[in-house]
């Protein structure tokens, strides 16, 4: 039974934290400035299309990947200040829009670029490599991804919690008048938040197409989609809500792409139900459900909506 | 409220039988395969689409991201009970012909369309309605890719067809009127799309022009000062959920129509975002708005720019960047510049009788 589950488990857990990388990206920028990012996906779409084109043009791998993360980092940077900026005292379904806006740009110039075709991710050494666990044969990534998330995870929080800048952004996050009155220069807090969200979401893509091998103008859609219901699910505006959140969706999700054959050896089902279906929609349907139970999300504060 | 026939109002009339008019008259002096009659096909559809979109997003405040999933219901629903009984054995080659055997009318379809579309609207709206507006957006959304992975699920085989493609259904080709031989006598593939859009989209203005639609105004403006003016808040915005639900199940049955094959897969969210960026591109809070904007997007798509997708020369020069996609580009880059800098979009708020009023009364509000 343990050696039917544990594969999916592992590949769980390895998808939860490159979901968690993603995930904060959104929860930050949702605390201080409110706004669902939905271009956020995209760009951690484009740092794979990035990589893929470095790759190719024969620069050393590492070197390649340093780019890659300094050019995500200034792509999120370059959005903010060109299509949410300009919009910051508009009604806040206009910045929404912009962001849908962003997306859809993102994703027709990659289709352009590309020419719609599956670009394959270049092959990294030693996190490609196949390692056996117990009953699982899996990429190392499979096994640095969670390590490498908390590390990334812990640092942010020390940043948060114990620098200048992180003070800044929780201060922002909580009252966003009242702190630029204070002289904080919310710009550049915004900034900072973006440029830190994007390079997550760069590191993120590394591991995730590494573990996929393929990238596409889509391919951003669905991971975002899910990285912003594990913030939500962990509590928007919190970065260990999100994390945690990451973690229970990328296992969930895993767990049931192998529920069939999971409850075909426990002996439940005598044929397969084809549930693996199910996966992507279990995670909305997760969604609607804490948003109806708990709004607030596992960690998340209470809000108070004054007239 | 007694209408007034005013010249405004006169005015709108009259273009719109006049275009009306055209539109049979085109159809049976220009050849059926010119591009005109796609656009204006899928025009019509999307412009119901887009303005039941803009009945929550832009009268209502709702923002919600729900219309690919409604459109996928209705156009499903529509397929299913309108494929003929002998056909379904092709159909449903894997399914042993499925289990529905027989067919309804084509109106009587649409309208069930549209109904269960509703019904889902209902049922969902129940607890997502309560949330605010961004949580709203991702909940809506969520929903349309529940919808889609249901709708392929094996087990539903023999019903929906699991996620093979339903097909050889009435599309817009069987209104045109045929005589004995099955010559085309006179075409209506174009025209009668247009009247079921058009009159659906009469419907939907209705609404907005009753007491019920300045309650959603009211709603949009300040929800904590319309409910203080009694204004029961929930069931305002489920009635607008499920009227707007309604129509765009309507828009999925002509969806279906008009592409003459359904499949869930293809019924995305970036549906939703195209149909989105129309309204916006038309004004949220326009009807006319959302209806231009549709025929100028599908124009654009389907037809101006696709130039733009191919290798051009001038005088045996290549023109660089066009290729494959590029239309898409230039589309992207119009529509961002449309959100950040023509907040208003084509029509703002107006419709088309203000456009006809003078400008005082106009920037009055048009009242």
């Amino acid at each position: 039974m343990w050696n039917t589950i544990f594969p999916y488990l592992l590949s769980g857990i390895s998808v939860g934290g490159q979901y968690a990388l993603i995930a904060i990206g959104y929860t930050m920028v949702y605390g201080i400035l409110r706004l669902i990012n939905f271009a956020h996906g995209d760009v951690f779409m484009v740092a794979g299309i990035v990589m893929v084109y470095m790759a190719a043009s024969g620069l050393p791998l590492w070197l390649c990947i340093v780019l890659d993360l300094a050019a995500t980092a200034i792509i999120g940077f370059a959005i903010e200040r060109i299509a949410y900026k300009p919009l910051r005292t508009a009604p806040r379904m206009s910045i929404m829009i912009s962001a849908i806006g962003v997306s859809y740009t993102l994703q027709n110039l990659v289709l352009y670029i590309t020419g719609g075709l599956n670009q394959i991710y270049p092959k990294i050494p030693w996190i490609s490599d196949s390692i056996t666990i117990g009953s699982a044969t899996t990429k190392v990534v499979t096994v640095v991804t969670p390590i490498l998330t908390i590390l990334l995870v812990f640092a942010l929080v020390m940043l948060i919690n114990h620098t200048k800048v992180g003070m800044a952004m929780r201060a922002v996050s909580k009252d966003f008048e009242t702190s630029q009155l204070m002289g904080i220069n919310i710009n550049g807090v915004i900034s900072t938040t973006f440029v830190i969200g994007s390079f997550l979401a760069g590191v993120g893509s590394t591991l995730y197409f590494t573990n996929y091998t393929t990238v596409i103008q889509t391919s951003g859609a669905m991971p975002g989609l899910k990285a912003f219901v594990a913030a939500v699910f962990g509590g928007i505006g919190s970065v260990p809500g999100a994390v945690v959140g990451a973690f229970i969706i990328g296992i969930a999700e895993n767990i049931i792409k192998g529920l069939d054959i999971i409850l075909f050896k426990a002996g439940l089902i005598s044929k397969p139900m084809g549930l693996a279906i199910f996966s992507d929609a279990f995670t909305f349907a997760l969604l609607i459900i804490i948003l109806v139970v708990k709004p607030t999300g596992l960690f998340g504060e209470k809000s108070i909506d004054k007239v | 409220m007694k209408k007034k026939l005013d010249f405004p109002h006169i005015m709108t009339v009259v273009i719109i039988i006049a275009i009306y008019a055209a539109v049979f008259v085109a159809e049976q002096t220009i050849a059926p395969t010119s591009m005109l009659f796609t656009v204006l096909k899928k025009g019509a559809t999307y412009a119901l689409v887009a303005v039941s979109m803009n009945l929550l997003n832009g009268f209502t405040g709702i923002f919600s991201l729900g219309q690919a999933g409604f459109m996928l219901i209705g156009a499903y629903i529509f397929s299913i009970f309108t494929i003929p009984v002998e056909q379904r054995g092709i159909v449903y080659q894997y399914y042993n012909g499925g289990i529905i055997q027989f067919t309804l009318p084509v109106v009587i379809a649409m309208i069930l369309a549209g109904l269960v579309a509703a019904l889902f609207a209902f049922l969902i709206g129940l607890p997502v309605l309560r949330l605010k507006s961004d949580y709203l957006a991702i909940a809506t959304l969520g929903f349309a890719e529940i919808v889609r992975t249901i709708f392929q699920w094996d087990k539903l085989g023999p019903i929906t067809n699991g996620s093979n493609m339903l097909r050889l259904f009435p599309t817009f080709n069987d209104f045109n009127i045929r005589n004995a031989e099955g010559n085309v006598v006179v075409y209506l593939s174009t025209l009668v799309p247009m009247i079921i859009a058009g009159i659906c989209i009469g419907i939907i203005l209705l609404l907005i022009n009753s007491t019920y639609g300045r309650a959603l105004r009211a709603i949009k403006d300040d929800e904590i000062a319309a409910e203080a003016m009694g204004i029961h808040l929930a069931s305002h915005k489920q009635i607008a959920f499920c009227v707007s639900s309604f129509f765009a199940g309507v828009g999925g049955a002509m969806l279906a129509m008009y592409q003459t094959t359904v499949q869930a897969k293809s019924f995305t969210t970036a549906m939703t975002y195209e149909i989105l960026l129309i309204v916006v591109i038309g004004g949220l809070g326009s009807v006319t708005g959302s209806v231009l904007a549709s025929f100028l997007f599908v124009a654009c798509s389907e037809w101006w720019l696709r130039f733009l997708d191919q290798k051009q020369y001038i005088s045996g020069h290549e023109i660089p960047l066009l290729r494959n996609g590029f239309r898409l580009v230039v589309f992207s880059f119009i529509i961002m510049i449309v959100v950040l800098f023509f907040r208003q979009g084509i029509m703002g708020t107006k419709e088309l009788p203000d456009l006809f009023r003078k400008k005082k009364t106009a920037e009055g509000g048009a009242k």
